[in-house]
């Protein structure tokens, strides 16, 4: 006889229809990366897709845990997300060892599902970014933008994935460009303003904002993204705080400044739309297991990674600074959920118990 | 955009006049008994009824076995403040009077009195009427409402006369009628607002005029909305819209909690620790309201109630009319059900209710409902559980501002000093959490769990507390006894040393007698000592 406590009805949700929501969420970003870098985007996506599925049943194999975990849905959105944030001049191993990191260190080594401190993929991003900054920073000019390098064949993909540029007679130089943030950052450095190198790069807000920009896989069309982002948080899947505080304050602070000094500050149309910026904040920043569980610790945890990404992309070294916002938030993730708590009925705030 | 506005403020728990923290939406599609009609059970062969119905106090049978008892007989009296009395459900003889099983998940039983009926359902009418009952005494009413067993029908059953309280300090104004019903499946509530409006009403203004409150509010979601209807045509035609209304709030659960309840209708939350009574509040159940209306103006005890008969495992579930202590074995045969193997029996609703693993169990005071469930139904809501992926949903959806998933956490690891951190104590155990959690989590099992085992360790270090004292004041009489006969050996001692220097002083006297040429300085030296000796006698025995 086994005792069993109420309630005795469930409301249906489950790990895998989560997990699935997502997919089908950045299901809009992957097509526009396939339709920006053709073949190239396929074989990305299947490589992270496949290698994180892989990865993830073979670590739970050997760890002696039930291997059907593996369609939960969390070790394909891993791949999936990890494929979006990753340039197209990645190549093949270096896809491989992303999705491994990302699943083993980013994941298992923790205790698995529910238990990493960090986003797993963005993880692997970092690791990525410190180890081959070079890879990591080229931007593959996108095909619609009279790219040297034709990512619509097949083969010239394939061997440009598996052998590099030298297999399809080509150098870095020809087939790359900057990313608009790269760009400004440059140029910023040079003094010159922000207007005129916008001017310069030919920058358009209708471009960056439908996807004609480029940038890693699925950072190209913000519409995409938000596509996606807005459906999931109508289907509750993901609560509106991070997003929302998280791109709030980033459009606060670069209008703020943007409005003391607009030579030196770009503006905040240009922070939200640029780089990675609306792929963390939907997708990346609200991954629930490395964010905060409360809603007011979310908005939190959306005001922290909004300064810091700002912060980073104008006074850090490098150019984006979202992944290293998200990041660096989930350090903190247990801090605000222990400091920072709903209000218990009944209670004043502050002091419960 | 309204709408809006209140979600959002919802999700930050700031609260809102209309609404409270938290909560979730089931579908009406369970409610399938709703607009039903009342049907009266059929009297069972057996009725058995456990002496203690309600929270608070066991009851002590007053009947003798083999006596003829009449319905609505009270057949065993309260003991203590904290009891109300139990009744005959029909005429009949008391078979036996000993253990049965009662409707609590662990199978456990309790002293009931056993009646066998003898089908001419004659009626005790010790309690006479009370129609004009603005004229009788609030003392005299909360009695009545006292001796007639009345206790909340809503599944809380506290002995109801208890609140019925004039208190100076805490003067109650608003008196808030539970017609929410927020589980799922139950419609009993509902039907009853539907056919008994007037009895409703009628108890209200009883409660109004006992409490000297001048406002009552009834309170109804808005799946209900027929009912509401009804419910203010009746008060137009009684003529009590002055002091009485119906106030229509959105379909949430756990709304019908009483703290929510009152948060949703007035905007105030009722303090931690403190009483609706603090505030001024009083709520009750419709049920209740028509109970007090029958004990007061019909004079008729509690001894039947309306229950939902429903599940999916029921060919034709409804809302019955059942007497109290009927076998629900017999109440669920009634509505269709022919095989009990591969059922689950639930008594209450889905979400608070408790499943019972017989079914020759009798229904009680608190029955609201008795669902009849298909296994495989129960077993998929409890389904196995997987990590936690901290979405924070349950977070969402607690009514209390809790953080759940965090809390379970701690319950699970036994750190129960963090887990009161997190305010263990203020989970209502609505299971909306349960409910929402996508890892299936059995959320409210763990906070249990907690409680109970923070109870344990709170019961042990009292004991240990206690039993420390006990020792303690042992070892202290036990050390004044030693120091006692010590003092005694000693004064003894300091006495019979007295009395030989005495003695050795009258010899050596009597020796100077006898040597009376030899006398010498050392030895008059030697005589004053036991002089002083004698002296220190008397004041040691003072001491």
């Amino acid at each position: 006889m086994i005792f069993l406590s109420s309630p005795h009805q469930h409301g249906g949700n489950s790990i895998q229809l989560t997990m699935f929501s997502v997919i089908i969420a950045l299901i809009p970003a992957a097509m526009v990366s396939v339709y920006l870098y053709g073949w190239l985007a396929v074989f990305l996506l299947t490589t992270c897709i496949g290698v994180s599925l892989a990865t993830e049943f073979f670590a739970l194999k050997w760890m002696g845990k039930e291997t059907d975990r593996v369609w939960d849905g969390s070790a394909g959105l891993t791949g999936l997300l990890l494929a979006l944030i990753l340039p197209a001049a990645v190549p093949w191993w270096m896809a491989v060892f992303a999705a491994v990191f990302a699943i083993v260190l980013g994941k298992q080594l923790y205790g698995g599902l529910g238990h990493n401190p960090f986003n797993p993929a963005l993880a692997a991003r970092v690791v990525l970014l410190i180890s081959f900054p070079l890879h990591m920073t080229s931007w593959i000019v996108p095909m619609h933008m009279d790219a040297s390098l034709d990512m619509y064949s097949f083969i010239t993909s394939l061997k440009f994935f598996f052998l590099g540029p030298d297999a399809v007679q080509q150098t870095w130089d020809a087939i790359t460009m900057a990313s608009p943030l790269g760009y400004l950052k440059t140029e910023l450095g040079q003094g010159v303003t922000v207007t005129e190198a916008l001017v310069n790069y030919h920058y358009s807000t209708l471009h960056a904002f439908i996807g004609r920009e480029a940038g890693s896989l699925g950072e190209g069309s913000a519409l995409a993204l938000l596509m996606g982002g807005v459906w999931l948080m109508a289907r509750h899947t993901i609560s509106w705080h991070i997003p929302i505080s998280y791109l709030l304050t980033m459009a606060v602070l670069a209008g703020l400044f943007n409005l003391i000094n607009p030579d030196v500050y770009a503006p905040p149309m240009f922070h939200l739309l640029a780089g990675g910026l609306i792929l963390c904040a939907f997708f990346m920043a609200t991954d629930p297991v490395s964010s905060p569980s409360s809603g007011i610790g979310k908005i939190v945890f959306g005001i922290g990674c909004g300064i810091l990404t700002w912060v980073i992309r104008t006074f850090g070294n490098y150019p984006e600074g979202a992944m290293f916002a998200v990041v660096l938030m989930n350090m903190a993730t247990p801090l605000i959920d222990y400091y920072v708590r709903p209000r218990v009925y009944g209670h004043k705030r502050g002091k419960q118990s | 955009m309204l709408n809006i506005w209140h979600k959002i403020q919802q999700s930050l728990s700031l609260g809102s006049a209309q609404g409270f923290t938290g909560g979730i939406v089931h579908g009406n599609q369970y409610k399938i008994t709703a607009g039903h009609p009342i049907v009266a059970c059929a009297l069972p062969e057996l009725f058995i009824h456990p002496i203690k119905q309600h929270i608070g106090e066991p009851c002590e049978p007053i009947v003798e076995v083999g006596e003829r008892v009449l319905r609505g007989q009270m057949i065993a009296k309260p003991q203590g403040y904290l009891s109300v009395p139990v009744h005959a459900s029909t005429s009949g003889t008391v078979t036996c009077i000993e253990e049965h099983t009662i409707p609590h998940p662990s199978g456990l039983g309790m002293i009931s009195i056993h009646i066998k009926p003898d089908g001419m359902d004659e009626t005790d009418e010790s309690l006479h009427p009370l129609p004009n009952y603005r004229s009788v005494d609030a003392t005299e009413l909360r009695e009545r409402v006292r001796d007639a067993g009345v206790a909340g029908l809503g599944g809380a059953v506290f002995p109801t006369f208890i609140k019925l309280v004039q208190d100076q300090q805490n003067q109650i104004d608003t008196v808030l009628l539970n017609g929410i019903e927020c589980e799922p499946w139950l419609t009993c509530d509902h039907q009853l607002m539907l056919e008994k409006a007037h009895e409703i009403i009628s108890g209200l203004d009883i409660i109004l005029h006992m409490v000297e409150a001048d406002k009552g509010i009834i309170v109804i979601e808005d799946n209900k909305l027929d009912a509401a209807d009804v419910m203010k045509q009746t008060l137009s035609d009684m003529g009590l819209t002055d002091s009485i209304y119906v106030q229509v709030l959105p379909t949430r659960y756990p709304q019908g909690g009483e703290r929510q309840l009152i948060q949703a209708v007035t905007g105030k939350e009722v303090p931690a620790g403190g009483l609706p009574l603090h505030m001024g509040v009083l709520s009750l159940n419709v049920g209740t309201s028509k109970a007090v209306y029958d004990a007061v103006c019909l004079g008729e005890p509690l001894t039947e109630r309306i229950i939902t008969v429903s599940g999916d495992a029921v060919p034709k579930p409804a809302n019955m009319s059942v007497r109290l202590g009927t076998s629900m074995h017999f109440l669920l045969k009634q509505c269709g059900v022919e095989h009990f193997d591969g059922i689950k029996i639930m008594h209450g609703g889905p979400m608070m209710g408790e499943l019972l693993n017989q079914d020759d169990v009798p229904v009680v005071k608190g029955s609201n409902g008795i669902l009849a469930m298909n296994q495989q139904t129960i077993m998929r809501a409890h389904h196995q559980e997987e990590p936690c992926i901290r979405c924070g949903d349950c977070g969402d959806v607690c009514p209390a501002g809790l953080m759940p998933n965090l809390l379970a956490a701690h319950c699970k690891e036994n750190q129960f000093e963090r887990a009161e951190d997190y305010s263990l104590f203020d989970c209502i155990e609505c299971g909306a959490c349960s409910y929402v959690c996508p890892s299936h989590i059995p959320l409210v099992h763990y906070f249990r769990y907690g409680k109970g085992q923070v109870a344990q360790i709170q019961r042990e270090k009292t004991f240990a507390e206690e039993s420390r004292q006990r020792s303690e004041k042992r070892d202290a009489r036990l050390a004044k006894e030693l120091a006692d006969k010590e003092e005694k050996r000693r004064v003894a001692k300091a006495k019979k040393e007295a009395r030989a220097k005495a003695l050795a002083e009258k010899e050596a006297a009597e020796k100077v007698v006898v040597d009376k040429d030899n006398v010498e300085q050392p030895d008059v030296e030697q005589t004053d000592k036991p002089e002083v000796k004698v002296d220190e006698k008397p004041a040691e025995d003072k001491a």
